[in-house]
């Protein structure tokens, strides 16, 4: 099935989880902030949270300094 | 009417900066109309602001703050002289963003940070070896002070936690994110993002290093949230933080706050 994720479209398999999704694109799912369809999506949820069909996601990664 | 050196007077029409020399400032050798150097012969216009300047002598504490006022631009000083910045972490974003609020007149501070400032912060953050040891909120708010005393600045000591983030910054019109592990950067714009509707918010991501300064950029997230740096230079082993690239995404943040309170975007 295919989301949206930073406006390009994914090819994902159905029982994808937020977490694994966010590995597989090579993020430490702690430095990045994910948004679901507009919905911030808090870091406890990205465990559990199942993408769907069509959901529009954006990810924002944070690296290092200050 | 005219205002000269912070006393109001009735305008006449061609009165030029040079006549008021004499009676207001006698000796005066800059002259700045509206935040503006000028001519002594500038004709003067209703409502302009003037102020007339010796130099070299050391001024009053009430011509003092008419002097640090006289380059703020009539209406922008106006506007952030109300404004209220939370600054999360003092390092070598926070102190350089924090310098040029304070510049400008942003009129309430808040500077959080939980650690003190050593020796390897001062190749980018702006202390000084006479600091080593002081809390950085308080050796950064006695800098600030000598750069304007005329604003308040909060501070605010220990460790930030997405879960304190929107208590302690209650009632900001910005808060800008200024720190260095990535874990927190990103919990810190979800606790805005979720607890912090309508905020103004100012992050930062990829500023390590010495890469080319035009990859730098403003991210627009969402309205009044906005994130810089060029999104992948990690401070790491070999590719450290340096002072003129954390102090081009510094000085993004710190105008990109100043076009969230002017309501620029």
């Amino acid at each position: 099935m295919k989301i949206t994720c930073n406006g390009e479209t994914k090819e994902i398999t159905s029982d994808t989880t937020l977490v694994s999704f966010i590995r597989d694109m090579k993020l430490n799912p702690d430095t990045v902030v994910a948004e679901c369809d507009g919905r911030i999506i808090q870091r406890a949820e990205y465990d559990t949270l199942i993408l769907q069909e069509g959901n529009v996601l954006e990810l924002i990664r944070f690296v290092g300094g200050g | 009417m005219l205002k000269i050196n912070e006393q109001t007077i009735p305008f006449q029409a061609g009165t030029r900066v040079k006549d008021l020399v004499d009676i207001y400032k006698p000796g005066a050798d800059l002259f700045i109309v509206n935040g503006y150097p000028v001519s002594p012969e500038t004709v003067l216009a209703d409502g302009d602001i003037c102020c007339l300047i010796k130099r070299g002598e050391n001024p009053t504490a009430e011509e003092m703050q008419s002097l640090l006022v006289a380059r703020h631009t009539p209406g922008v000083h106006e506007v952030v002289k109300k404004a209220k910045v939370g600054i999360m972490g003092l390092g070598g974003l926070g102190t350089v963003v924090a310098g040029a609020l304070a510049r400008i007149g942003v009129g309430k501070l808040i500077l959080a940070d939980f650690d003190v400032v050593e020796p390897s912060n001062l190749n980018r953050q702006q202390y000084s070896i006479s600091q080593i040891g002081l809390r950085k909120t308080k050796a950064l708010k006695e800098n600030l002070l000598q750069m304007n005393p005329y604003i308040i600045i909060e501070t605010v000591d220990g460790r930030l936690t997405e879960e304190s983030i929107p208590e302690v910054f209650k009632g900001v019109d910005v808060l800008v994110e200024c720190l260095d592990d990535p874990v927190i950067k990103a919990a810190a714009l979800r606790a805005a993002l979720t607890h912090m509707p309508g905020i103004g918010y100012v992050g930062a991501s990829g500023l390590a290093g010495f890469g080319d300064n035009n990859i730098i950029r403003t991210e627009k997230i969402h309205d009044n949230v906005y994130i810089i740096g060029d999104g992948t230079s990690a401070a790491g082993p070999g590719h450290g933080l340096m002072a003129p690239r954390v102090g081009i995404a510094a000085h993004h943040q710190a105008n990109q706050i100043l076009r969230i309170l002017l309501a620029q975007d």
